[in-house]
């Protein structure tokens, strides 16, 4: 008897639709990347007592346990239940593993309880976010960054967040000794100059990125209490208009960005294209479709942001677009509707 | 005279001698530290006992109490000069440890007696008690009892940390009524000290300044990456710096201050028509170290260093100052042979 199985179902559910006959993969999504350690015991039992013994790590912070037969897919969601406790990943059926693969998993970087760079507990705010739009089967990625050094690569994300701490300076522990302004002219945006022997610094060209408090042998500098972000919209890699995301809302807070991205479901269930292959349109796309006046109507509706928060007008994307001119591809200077 | 006290009690005797003395002590700056969610602890003026956090070393030491790290000396008007006002014109009441009352006998050296007395310094040093709060325990870094700085009794105050009381000995008349009042009852009291610490120092008997030819500095110009960090949270390094700021108006009008200086950073040994005397990292580090635990007992008769251990802890690279004084054998060996 022929294999019958809905792969509709097998996605949602997080597993895939492999190249090999008969096989599949399971997918395991570890939002924020970190894990206690003893839960890859059960992801190694899988692989070997159904798979073929091999894990592949997932560009975005995940398991992908190949070679497992479509028929053994209830007894590894079985073995998957003590991953999904123990990672805390929300699920409606005890022991039938996930409820929905579109949202992709929640990406951190090692953030501030591990880099020195980082400005703020990357997981932690990851796991708040996969708390507040997990399970959805929207396409939706949104990776945390602990700095403006960006490891995580939230410019090639639906939604980024990249921490910000606003640097304060107590001119009576300055020294004069001119560390913070080199820093912030060799590794950042030289936002710092110097008068009467003392850093000043330009507000608007500041990115929060901490290295001025890095670099004080003092502690002249030192972080704000307040924990800030900068929140980047619609970078996407892909075929048809890779390109990176730009930058939204700069000092915006946490509340205001959860906001934001649930907002975004509101907008994508309103406007995305039913026909679409698969059901499927990427954010990005549907914003280039419908405009990003339309967009930001709904993104903002509701939303209180804090006083800090400058917002960035007008927004403009690029990226590479495939055209047949000499090449076959060029930038176009803009792509959007406005 | 000797007295159990509790905090409360404690507290009652420092808001009487607040009257007359701004009380300074270690405070933890919560996320005050470097890197985010990290605190910081340093000087600053307290109000009780709570205040203060002696679970760990301060990061920062004392020293900036009577040695402000930007301090106005003089404001200046076309051909007029005022002298500035006193950042603290009450007396000043500092608690600190073993090694940092041993580092206040350095800054007194620099200051009071490298010629002529300091006019700034002297005007914060009068009317300063201290209270030496007794060491349990020594820090990982900590290597006192190699430099003889565990012990200290030039004391106004000894302070012994107890289970839920602390332990008092006074030596300041004006404080002893105080204690008489609010005490618990009275005993013998030996302010706590270390007689071991992890970390140990050896200082070569046969230390000259040969020891600048040894191959040992070549690796700090490597590693070291001229911060300063180590001098600016040293409780005995003084250098300063002069600078003339001029009001943005008329720029005829504007202020002289000193500002604290480090011999690891970049400028320091600049003079005119561009030369340096020292503009390898390993350089400056012969240069500290020589004084910390060479030179300066040449002039003094004891050694510089106080062996707190700040410089260790905060090295951003891992340098470890008591590991540079361990080396400090084998480089004069290299120098001059076995004999």
């Amino acid at each position: 008897m022929g294999m019958d199985i809905e792969t509709g179902k097998l996605k949602k559910n997080a597993f895939r639709v492999t190249k090999e006959r008969g096989k599949t993969a399971a997918r395991v999504r570890v939002p924020g990347g970190r894990m206690q350690a003893d839960l890859l015991e059960h992801i190694q039992k899988i692989a070997d007592t159904y798979g073929n013994g091999t894990v592949h790590l997932t560009i975005r912070q995940g398991f992908e346990i190949p070679g497992i037969p479509y028929e053994k897919m209830p007894e590894v969601n079985r073995m998957l239940e003590p991953v999904l406790q123990g990672i805390g990943t929300k699920h409606s059926t005890p022991e039938g593993g996930y409820d929905a693969s579109g949202t992709r998993n929640i990406m951190a970087c090692a953030g501030s309880s591990i880099c020195p760079y980082g400005c703020y507990d990357t997981t932690a705010f990851a796991r708040r976010m996969e708390e507040a739009i997990y399970p959805n089967d929207l396409h939706f990625k949104v990776v945390f960054t602990g700095c403006h050094n960006d490891c995580a690569k939230v410019r090639m994300a639906d939604f980024g967040i990249m921490g910000m701490n606003e640097p304060r300076l107590d001119p009576n522990r300055c020294i004069s000794c001119g560390a913070c302004v080199k820093r912030c002219e060799k590794k950042s945006v030289g936002a710092l100059s110097v008068h009467n022997f003392t850093p000043v610094r330009n507000e608007q060209r500041c990115l929060g990125c901490g290295e001025c408090v890095l670099a004080c042998p003092n502690g002249a500098w030192t972080r704000s209490d307040k924990k800030l972000y900068k929140l980047t919209l619609f970078g996407r890699t892909g075929k048809r208009n890779p390109r990176l995301g730009v930058d939204f809302i700069k000092w915006v807070d946490e509340e205001s960005i959860i906001k934001i991205v649930q907002n975004t479901y509101d907008f994508v269930h309103e406007y995305i294209d039913r026909d679409a292959p698969g059901g499927k349109e990427h954010i990005g796309y549907i914003v280039d479709r419908v405009g990003v006046h339309e967009y930001l109507k709904w993104a903002l509706k509701d939303v209180t942001l804090n006083p800090e928060a400058e917002v960035y007008q007008p927004l403009y994307w690029t990226g590479v677009t495939y055209t047949d001119q000499p090449g076959g591809y060029h930038y176009p200077k803009v792509n959007m509707k406005n | 005279m000797g007295y159990f006290i509790t905090v409360e009690k404690l507290d009652r005797v420092l808001k009487a001698l607040s009257e007359s003395y701004e009380i300074y002590g270690p405070k933890l700056f919560v996320r005050g530290g470097r890197f985010t969610d990290t605190d910081m602890i340093r000087y600053d003026k307290v109000a009780s006992w709570e205040e203060m956090e002696w679970s760990k070393r301060s990061d920062y030491s004392f020293k900036e109490v009577l040695l402000p790290l930007r301090q106005t000396l003089f404001y200046f008007t076309e051909d007029r000069v005022k002298e500035a006002d006193p950042e603290r014109t009450k007396g000043a009441l500092i608690f600190l440890r073993s090694c940092d009352l041993h580092a206040v006998k350095r800054l007194d050296a620099m200051y009071l007696r490298n010629g002529e007395a300091d006019y700034y310094y002297s005007r914060l040093r009068k009317k300063v008690r201290f209270v030496l709060v007794g060491c349990q325990s020594a820090g990982e870094s900590c290597f006192c009892v190699d430099m003889k700085t565990n012990v200290s009794e030039e004391y106004d105050i000894g302070l012994n940390i107890r289970e839920g009381k602390l332990e008092v000995d006074c030596k300041w008349e004006e404080a002893s009524a105080l204690f008489d009042q609010n005490c618990s009852s009275k005993t013998e009291v030996a302010v706590d000290h270390v007689t071991e610490t992890r970390t140990r120092v050896k200082i070569p008997e046969n230390l000259s300044s040969a020891i600048a030819k040894a191959s040992m500095w070549e690796e700090y110009s490597r590693r070291c990456i001229g911060c300063g960090r180590c001098n600016f949270v040293c409780p005995t390094c003084t250098c300063f710096t002069m600078q003339d700021m001029y009001f943005d108006e008329n720029g005829k009008t504007g202020q002289r201050r000193r500002v604290a200086a480090s011999c690891m950073v970049d400028g320091y040994t600049d003079v005119a028509g561009g030369g340096a005397y020292r503009r390898k990292k390993g350089d400056r580090m012969r240069f500290k170290v020589m004084h910390k635990v060479y030179d300066f007992k040449q002039r003094e008769g004891f050694h510089m260093c106080v062996g707190c251990g700040r410089c260790d802890d905060i090295c951003p690279e891992y340098i470890s100052f008591s590991h540079v004084i361990n080396r400090l054998e084998e480089g004069m060996k290299e120098v001059c042979g076995d004999e």
